[in-house]
């Protein structure tokens, strides 16, 4: 027993101070891109042939970026001979509008807003939720999962993850969505009482990710149910996800 | 005499027409000899000639040689005899065959699906007992925590399970049909999601290939990086595990510090690259991200902390009785079992298998730096865990060691895209759950006919299910979490 004690006294008390404070992102870590248009060569288009996910288009001449597909791999910002992209480290990236995350130089990335004000009465202290993964890889999970821990504390803003749909307020959901997955996605979303939210987290999730066109997948989870909130990455950084839920019950 | 098969060796890529081609009998006979004799199969899969001819290629490893040989039969009439009735570690590659290729093996015990394609997972005719007392309990695919799906069925008698069956399926995204015709943009991208738990060691796999397709030296530097992120992969993963096991039987002081520290080791793989999942950062030629002297410095700092913490946290559950009385002799597995179906990673060495595919087919840094293989004997869950708990330790060590002695270089180049035609390559990496064996065959243009990959799970999840036998049904969650297979891993 004493050793227990010692233990948990050397532990210390480790949550995080969120949303008070925050927490230092790794020097490497990329956020948010910011495009300077003025930096982009015209007829160059070495950052859409690097782009492993077709995230980058051009239209006359201006860059648009889809961070729904976008992978943070930094490919298109090497690539391009001047700093026409840059990543940013500003993680706040989560969205309650898919077209948000499509960006440019011009419209920047509008950030989640909070629930209408009945589904805020009912879910702004409470909000219970069943995660699925639906051909997610296990790294959205796992940052789902981190959330937690006692580093992150989910608890103490009231949410929590419960086992059953019909025990839930909302879906949590990561991956593609896989032909085989599709049937059981939709019967744990008919099992959630109304009013209910579904989260969308990675970029697969999102759009297809890394698996846009495959045969064996759908490109994403508002194909199949409606869509709240779209948290991108690949995967989301926690404070990303975490951030995201806390917009969308105006607590961040 | 014709050699009946090839010796592959690490980063060497070998013409595809060095590989025997056999006749069925002879190729049969080859096989299980070389079975009988103690080897092991890594991959068998099937691929097509130019003559769109179905060939068989079978990957096969002596661990206690260092050796892997290629081998390959050519197929006449979509069939072939079974080996499954003669070597039981065949079952689940014949069965991917099957349903990959439609080539049927003759007299299989029962061909059932693997994955599914189409989207009709589970619809498949269970293994059943038959009897008024007899009860079955299905879960799945989704399950109550946040976890990947997959079907469980168990066949119970009271709390007693007789029989597990595992169906997968439900996480198929159909990667290896998308990498035929690459290398593609996003080919080493997607090797990074095949199970993102485990990105440094199917990149590394993948870089492998690529580097023996080129003929790629890779500094030593760029090495060292790539052996330091796979071990801070193995910690992150295994102290997590520890941590959830601990949660699984209630004991919730080790469960909530092992939580926490697994974040701290995955932020050390984040200040290596940027991605807490060391995504990007295994790149065929070398790698994306160098380890500069102030996060060297960083690192070693975190280590050192991580270390002390993990310790104090993971110390306890060998102190503890109540831990103990739950993890002892819950799900064993016997040796000879894991034997049998020929059981990779920490669950083999829980048996006392000593089987770890960095010492016995090293590659990158292993090949100069020693690791040594851990292993504990009772194949339960205690095992298990032990065998997790030694790791850690070990690979803590070797990233010490690897960060005082990180070898000066540069992370090298990018392999490019020009691979040798009509070729052959093997890449073997112990990830944290075992062996990934990635196989490669490119066609006359340089590029892949066909890309084979093998996880771990592929290997362990009948495991899982014999662990279970004459067990409690409620000790499924801590058996499930002391394998902790993966699911995408498996369903590819």
């Amino acid at each position: 027993m004493i050793k227990v004690l010692r233990a948990r006294i050397f532990q210390k008390y480790r949550t995080i101070k969120f949303p008070k404070t925050v927490p230092q992102l790794p020097e490497r870590y990329l956020g948010i891109p910011k495009i300077n248009q003025d930096e982009c060569k015209h007829d160059c288009a070495e950052c859409i042939e690097v782009c492993p996910v077709g995230a980058i288009s051009k239209i006359s001449g201006i860059i648009d970026l889809d961070l729904g597909k976008c992978i943070f791999c930094g490919k298109c910002s090497g690539a391009c001979s001047g700093d026409a992209i840059v990543f940013s480290k500003d993680y706040r990236m989560a969205v309650t509008d898919r077209s948000s995350l499509c960006i440019s130089e011009k419209i920047v990335l509008r950030r989640a807003e909070t629930l209408n004000k009945e589904m805020l009465r009912i879910f702004k202290r409470s909000l219970r939720l069943r995660q699925v993964s639906a051909g997610g890889c296990n790294a959205c999970e796992a940052d789902v999962n981190v959330l937690g821990t006692v580093g992150w504390d989910l608890d103490r803003f009231g949410i929590k993850f419960v086992a059953s749909p019909r025990h839930a307020d909302g879906l949590l959901v990561t991956g593609s969505v896989t032909k085989n997955m599709r049937k059981a996605l939709l019967k744990a979303y008919e099992a959630v009482p109304e009013p209910k939210i579904v989260i969308a987290v990675g970029s697969c999730a999102l759009s297809g990710g890394l698996f846009i066109s495959h045969d064996e997948t759908g490109n994403g989870v508002d194909t199949i149910i409606p869509v709240d909130l779209y948290i991108p990455g690949c995967p989301p950084h926690p404070l990303t996800i975490l951030d995201g839920l806390l917009r969308i019950l105006g607590r961040c | 005499m014709k050699e009946s098969s090839l010796i592959i060796k690490y980063n060497k890529s070998n013409p595809t027409s060095k590989v025997p081609l056999l006749g069925e009998d002879v190729f049969r006979k080859k096989v299980l000899e070389m079975t009988r004799g103690g080897g092991r199969v890594n991959s068998f899969f099937s691929a097509e000639n130019d003559n769109e001819d179905l060939v068989l290629y079978l990957i096969i490893s002596y661990d206690a040689r260092g050796e892997t040989h290629a081998l390959s039969m050519k197929v006449e009439n979509k069939a072939f005899k079974s080996l499954t009735n003669e070597d039981t570690q065949f079952h689940l590659f014949e069965r991917e065959i099957y349903e990959q290729s439609g080539i049927r093996p003759l007299g299989h015990p029962w061909l059932k699906p693997v994955r599914f394609p189409g989207g009709n997972a589970g619809e498949m005719d269970f293994f059943k007992i038959e009897g008024r007392e007899i009860h079955e309990v299905a879960v799945g695919p989704i399950h109550a925590g946040i976890i990947e799906p997959g079907h469980f069925r168990f066949q119970c008698h009271g709390e007693t399970v007789y029989h597990l069956e595992t169906s997968h399926g439900y996480q198929h995204r159909g990667i290896e049909k998308k990498l035929t015709g690459g290398p593609y943009r996003d080919t080493v991208y997607k090797m990074g999601v095949i199970a993102g738990d485990s990105t440094v060691a199917h990149s590394t796999a993948y870089a492998q290939i690529m580097e023996a397709f080129t003929r790629t030296a890779i500094p030593a530097r760029a090495q060292a990086v790539r052996a330091i992120a796979l071990e801070l992969e193995r910690c992150a993963n295994h102290i997590g595990d520890i941590g959830a096991l601990s949660g699984d039987i209630g004991y919730l002081s080790t469960s909530a510090y092992c939580g926490r520290i697994r974040g701290d080791f995955l932020n050390m793989s984040a200040l290596l690259c940027g991605n807490r999942f060391s995504r990007g950062l295994v790149l065929p030629g070398g790698v994306g991200a160098d380890i500069d002297d102030d996060i060297r410095e960083q690192l070693a700092a975190r280590l050192e902390a991580g270390k002390k913490d993990f310790l104090s946290a993971a110390s306890l559950l060998w102190e503890t009785p109540s831990v103990l009385a739950r993890f002892d002799s819950t799900g064993i597995i016997s040796a000879e079992s894991a034997e049998r179906i020929k059981m990779v990673g920490p669950a083999a060495r829980a048996c006392g298998i000593e089987r770890d595919v960095r010492r016995d087919h090293p590659s990158g840094y292993y090949h100069l730096s020693y690791i040594p293989v851990s292993t504990s004997e009772m194949g339960d869950v205690s095992s298990r865990a032990y065998v997790r708990w030694l790791e850690v330790q070990e690979s803590i060590k070797f990233i010490e060691k690897l960060l005082a002695e990180l070898p000066v270089g540069d992370s090298g180049r990018e392999t490019g895209t020009n691979l040798k035609p009509d070729s052959i390559t093997v890449s073997l990496i112990e990830g944290w759950r075992g062996e990934l064996c990635h196989t490669a065959l490119t066609d006359g243009t340089g590029r892949f006919r066909r890309y084979k990959i093998v996880d771990p799970s592929f290997h362990n999840w009948l495991g899982l299910a014999l662990a279970m036998r004459g067990g409690q049904i409620s000790d499924f969650p801590v058996c499930n979490k002391s394998f902790n297979l993966s699911y995408c891993g498996f369903d590819l």
